[in-house]
């Protein structure tokens, strides 16, 4: 018996094709997974502990997601809830869900996973040599102090966590953070559906309709069996060819054969990807490769010091053409005149000057050289604290608006867009563990709780 | 000289993780798979992508006419020196550079 998985999109709050979601869950899959997190979007979210999607957009596709597990009798996984999957975001998940369920009137049983590591659990297992660096680490070795610097810390849960959430008997699983395909992969491998199959599909659907060639359309039908595992877009006019599944295998991903995941890895180099029709690939051939110790990823964010931005947009075309001499001049000046005026030491605050319109993304790496009509000057101050960041700006103010580019001309005036010019962007985190820690048994760093909410009648 | 963004069907970037970016070049033909593969060692790519080119790993999957790299970012994302937060201007710098008609003969495009 083949197991089927319904992937409404790649994240919770990207939202989905609705009618390819009501035609998905009419036919009754296994089970429903949508991911709602990642560090893709920066160390902001699990440094602070929140989501980067609106309240309004989560609230919404899940009071959908709600819905179309109703229709398909199913249970319901979210993985990596509010992005950085802390407890709080886990716990706001249940409070979003039990408000839902009292609405409809429907009575749910939900299992909460949560992912969160105590900093001293984590320094303890550094004592203990249970922590091992991952590739593109920071080469310096890590200490029990840059640990407990560490806001937050979460272990990426695998399917043997989400395995144990769904045999709680849950009508709807909350995860705090777990890998991509975890929430996928557990039901085909609980099953004993092919293991390599049910990570290479689960890693092909983790993003929804991004491996389709309607990549906003959402909605994914995987159907895992005991050899292999066959992908189908559910959306209307939605086609997967051989070469737009393969090509999700390289996404997000180093090494485009290899895919580690807690107990082990995909090995993909044996894969083939069969067009069956003009909308199906099957895929095959892949092995899972299961590893002698048990480890999970960790992901810290730590606070980094706290910014304060300015903007200010150069028109005259004399300056435009010489905004990288007037930069340099405008940065020698403020170098000496910063530590004079406040006393700090040039290594207690870092001002950094991006030009949008010349090299602003790209930086020394840009090749072009091109004659815009204006140039946009970012001030970027980072410093202990955000009255000295914002202090700094301050001081730089006047320089940012009249700066000239020699000292015999008259003194220039630039636009700032807003008053006032600074703008206060808060702290600034920064990742700080690329490591993966080893654990004696799966659900040593994850605790499971099973809660009924809502009222009515129970399915 | 041709660009290789213009010899082939795609060129994007993303990060793999925090600390990693990955480049995929898909080539679209057999043919431009093989041209593009040999104007692009390793080092070449570090050369453009500022990556130090011992640490930047390469791929060729010439089922899917792909070849892909993966280096360190030069600054983790989102640390304060970052300027893309998902990475994906490196693609940018491969579309734009200068492809030659054989041998290792990619390069930075020269400024007007």
């Amino acid at each position: 018996m083949a197991t089927r998985v319904l992937v409404p999109s790649g994240v919770l709050g990207l939202g989905f094709d609705r009618e390819a979601l009501r035609r998905a869950a009419s036919d009754k899959p296994d089970i429903i997974c949508i991911d709602g997190g990642s560090t893709d979007s920066g160390p902001f979210y699990l440094g602070a502990g929140v989501s980067k999607y609106s309240d309004a957009s989560v609230r919404s596709e899940w009071k959908e997601l709600l819905d179309a597990r109703e229709v398909a009798g199913c249970p319901l996984v979210l993985g990596s809830a509010g992005t950085c999957g802390t407890d709080g975001m886990v716990e706001g998940m249940l409070e979003t869900t039990r408000g839902l369920a009292e609405a409809a009137g429907r009575r749910l049983r939900v299992a909460v996973l949560k992912s969160e590591q105590p900093a001293a659990s984590v320094s303890e297992a550094l004592q203990a040599g249970r922590l091992a660096p991952l590739a593109g680490a920071p080469e310096t070795g890590i200490e029990a102090e840059d640990v407990e610097r560490c806001s937050h810390i979460v272990a990426l849960a695998g399917a043997e966590q989400i395995a144990a959430a769904l045999q709680t008997g849950a009508d709807v699983v909350i995860a705090g953070r777990a890998t991509d395909t975890a929430a996928i992969a557990a039901l085909p491998l609980m099953r004993g559906e092919h293991a390599g199959a049910a990570w290479h599909g689960a890693k092909i659907g983790e993003c929804g309709a991004l491996c389709s060639t309607r990549p906003m359309s959402g909605v994914i039908g995987l159907e895992f069996d005991r050899a292999g595992c066959t992908v189908e877009p559910r959306a209307e006019g939605a086609r997967c060819t051989p070469e737009s599944v393969a090509a999700h295998m390289l996404y997000e991903n180093a090494d485009p054969f290899i895919l580690h995941e807690p107990g082990g890895h995909l090995d993909a180099r044996g894969a083939a990807y069969d067009a069956l029709d003009e909308r199906r690939v099957r895929i095959s051939g892949s092995r899972w490769v299961a590893s002698d110790a048990y480890t999970v990823k960790l992901e810290g964010a730590r606070l980094a010091g706290f910014q304060t931005t300015a903007l200010v947009i150069l028109r005259d075309a004399r300056y435009v053409a010489n905004a990288r001499r007037w930069l340099d001049r405008l940065e020698a000046f403020l170098a000496r005149e910063i530590p004079v005026r406040t006393g700090l030491a040039a290594s207690d605050y870092a001002i950094e000057f991006r030009l949008i319109g010349v090299d602003a993304a790209l930086g020394r790496l840009e090749t072009r050289a091109s004659d815009p009509a204006e140039v946009g000057v970012l001030a970027i101050v980072t410093a202990a604290s955000q009255e000295t960041a914002t202090e700094i700006a301050r001081l730089a103010n006047p320089f940012l608006l009249h700066f000239p580019l020699t000292d015999e001309e008259d003194l220039p005036t630039f636009a700032f867009p807003y008053s006032p010019a600074e703008t206060e962007r808060g702290p600034l985190y920064e990742f700080a563990l690329n490591h993966t820690m080893r654990l004696d048994d799966p659900m040593a760093a994850f605790r499971l709780e099973v809660t009924e909410v809502g009222r009515g009648p129970s399915r | 000289m041709a660009r290789l963004g213009e010899a082939v069907q795609a060129v994007r970037s993303k990060n793999a993780g925090p600390f990693m970016v990955t480049v995929d070049i898909f080539c679209g033909t057999d043919a431009a798979f093989q041209r593009v593969n040999a104007a692009l060692p390793a080092a070449a790519v570090g050369r453009l992508c500022g990556a130090d080119p011992d640490r930047v790993e390469r791929y060729e999957l010439p089922d899917i006419r792909v070849v892909k790299f993966s280096f360190p970012r030069p600054a983790p994302q989102g640390s304060r020196g970052d300027r893309d937060m998902h990475g994906a201007q490196w693609a940018v710098l491969l579309a734009e550079a200068e492809l030659g008609e054989g041998g290792e003969s990619v390069r930075r495009p020269s400024r007007p």
